[in-house]
């Protein structure tokens, strides 16, 4: 029970910080726009498909949001660590995976905000322009089933982040992080371009990459089309997760 | 009634990398109410030791039990009845200082019904209730420590750690935060035990000083014992240069430099009446008198033949300062 109450204390603090840092509340949500506005509208000029290219990039670029945000949130173990707040959370008498479970759910509901967000802008953007510039899915069926996958995809993340956050001694790595993992991650995944008219050596790439399964999850769902079976995406993300997640609280712990 | 120590410390010994002996076989025990205080230079061991006693590093060897728990079997049961302030904060400086102490009263399990009052009661007991809703990154450095101070106390611990309490404050502040810690010993009995390396801290505050040197404690005593077993006081008069050759004779066990004439006394305050009058009937003008209390630097000069040096707060919160703005 007291368990359950830290972990509900850990992510407090987290919603707190949260709410209180506009700065990063803001741009996490201008970046996906700009993406899906300028990139989205100027590559849809000159690009053949039988599909427009902004709703095609639309679930990439909500992952992409999710992608940034959990990995950002499972990061701020380091800030925690050099803010000194991590040893007051250590010295507590509650047990370190009831940290690394505050972190994550913390991480994966911020991500959750912003995806919705998205979804919500993406889905005012579609009936102003009467279904021209982007046309999704979205009834409450579909609703109803992009919210979990949002969270288990922003789970597995912030595991990502909390791995890494537990190997590196200080921010100062983080650009090395940025450039080396999480940009690969994402262009890789297919969140820009159809992965099945690749050449076959990237291809082979882009399925060692977990985001990719995460956009064409999320593809597949909001306009049922993908070029990965729901099944097998799913699974994938899922299995993505748990380990992420069991990685994640191996490495905090060994770490402390 | 016989009560027990509430802090055993057996043969604690941590070694890092196989090679350095930060902390090498300590023994002490520390009874319910007492202010025990661990005196030390820098790198001594004293900040190993604490993280040892609560349960965020493990002792290479030996053990130690607080409130009856074992730090190596229950460290759970341990983190529950001790309270901490470190020596570098731990605060969350984007919260308010409420929003800190409640954070702690819900990690620590403070049944809901008792948090606000608890907050409240500890708000005041440092002087902070009308700064509960600021952001604590508007606190000066006082501030925060004060606040630290009160959280620690929030789920009212048996025992509380003080990591160098009052390490880059100002002297006014400083005296603050003594009272505080005599106050919590006073009111609510609470064994304490602390780090420093500020002499005149131990000396007024604790009951019972260890004094530690490269891992091992050379001393445990109380403050007043270990400075009387340096022989006593001193008393210095000074005294013109004409009366010097008539005072050599009247103060025979005396030392003399320059126009000084240094007498070693058992207690000075006693004496000194004696000494002055007996002058007086030699006709030996006193310009003036001075007593000399051993002190702490003292006992660690003598048995070390070294001095405690003083860091420089400034330096280090500087360098810290600097770590900061290279990691954001």
């Amino acid at each position: 029970m007291h368990e359950l109450e830290a972990v509900y204390t850990v992510w407090l603090r987290e919603m707190i910080r949260y709410t209180r840092d506009r700065g990063r509340m803001i741009s996490s949500l201008a970046m996906p726009i700009f993406w899906l506005l300028i990139f989205g509208s100027s590559i849809r000029a000159s690009v053949e498909m039988n599909i427009d290219y902004t709703s095609f990039i639309a679930p990439g670029i909500i992952v992409m949001s999710l992608m940034f945000n959990s990995i950002f949130s499972g990061i701020t173990v380091i800030w925690d660590r050099e803010l000194g707040f991590m040893k007051e959370m250590l010295v507590a008498p509650i047990s370190r995976l009831s940290i690394v479970a505050g972190k994550a759910l913390g991480g994966a509901t911020t991500a959750l905000v912003q995806g919705t967000f998205l979804i919500f802008l993406i889905l005012v953007v579609k009936n102003l322009s009467s279904g021209y510039f982007i046309a999704l899915r979205m009834d409450l069926t579909v609703f109803f089933l992009i919210i979990p996958m949002m969270v288990l995809i922003s789970l597995g993340l912030v595991g990502l982040g909390i791995s890494i956050a537990s190997r590196l001694d200080s921010l100062e790595n983080f650009g090395l992080v940025m450039n080396f993992l999480i940009m690969p991650m994402f262009f890789l995944s297919g969140a820009l371009f159809p992965i099945n008219n690749l050449p076959s050596w990237i291809r082979y790439v882009t399925y060692l990459d977990p985001v990719t399964y995460g956009v064409e999850l999320l593809r597949s769902i909001l306009i049922g089309f993908s070029s990965i079976n729901i099944i097998l995406s799913f699974s994938a993300v899922l299995i993505f997760t748990c380990s992420m997640l069991l990685i994640g609280a191996y490495l905090f712990n060994k770490r402390s | 009634m016989v009560y027990l120590p509430v802090i055993k410390v057996k043969n604690l010994t941590k070694v890092f990398n196989n090679e350095i002996r930060a902390v090498d076989g300590i023994n002490f025990e520390i009874n319910q109410g007492e202010i025990f205080g661990f005196l030390g230079p820098n790198g001594a061991g004293k900040t190993t030791t604490i993280n040892m006693l609560c349960t965020l590093i493990k002792p290479t060897k030996g053990e130690a039990n607080i409130c009856e728990y074992s730090i190596i079997k229950n460290p759970e049961q341990v983190r529950e009845c001790i309270g901490l302030v470190f020596q570098d904060p731990t605060l969350d400086d984007r919260l308010t200082a409420k929003e800190n102490l409640e954070l702690h009263a819900r990690l620590y399990g403070v049944p809901k019904s008792q948090r606000k009052k608890r907050i409240n009661e500890v708000l005041e007991l440092v002087e902070l209730s009308d700064r509960a809703n600021s952001i604590v990154r508007t606190f000066s450095g006082g501030m925060k420590r004060r606040l630290e101070i009160a959280r620690g106390l929030i789920h009212y611990p048996k025992v509380l750690f003080l990591d160098e309490p009052t390490l880059g404050l100002d002297p006014q502040t400083r005296k603050h935060v003594w009272d505080y810690i005599l106050k919590l010993k006073k009111e609510f009995k609470i064994t304490i035990m602390m780090t420093t390396h500020y002499m005149e801290e131990a000396d007024e505050l604790c009951d019972r000083v260890a004094i530690i040197d490269h891992g091992k404690i050379i001393a445990s005593e109380e403050p007043k014992k270990l400075k009387d077993g340096l022989g006593g006081d001193t008393i210095i008069l000074d005294i013109s240069d004409k009366n010097l050759e008539k005072a050599k004779k009247v103060f025979k066990k005396a030392k003399f430099f320059d126009s000084q004439v240094l007498l070693s006394v058992k207690n000075a305050g006693r004496e000194i009446k004696k000494v002055l009058e007996k002058a007086k009937k030699n006709k030996i003008e006193v310009i003036e008198a001075n007593i000399r209390k051993p002190t702490l630097n003292d006992v660690f000069l003598n048995l070390t033949g070294r001095e405690i040096r003083e860091e420089t707060a400034g330096l280090r919160e500087e360098l810290k300062r600097r770590m900061m703005m290279r990691g954001h």
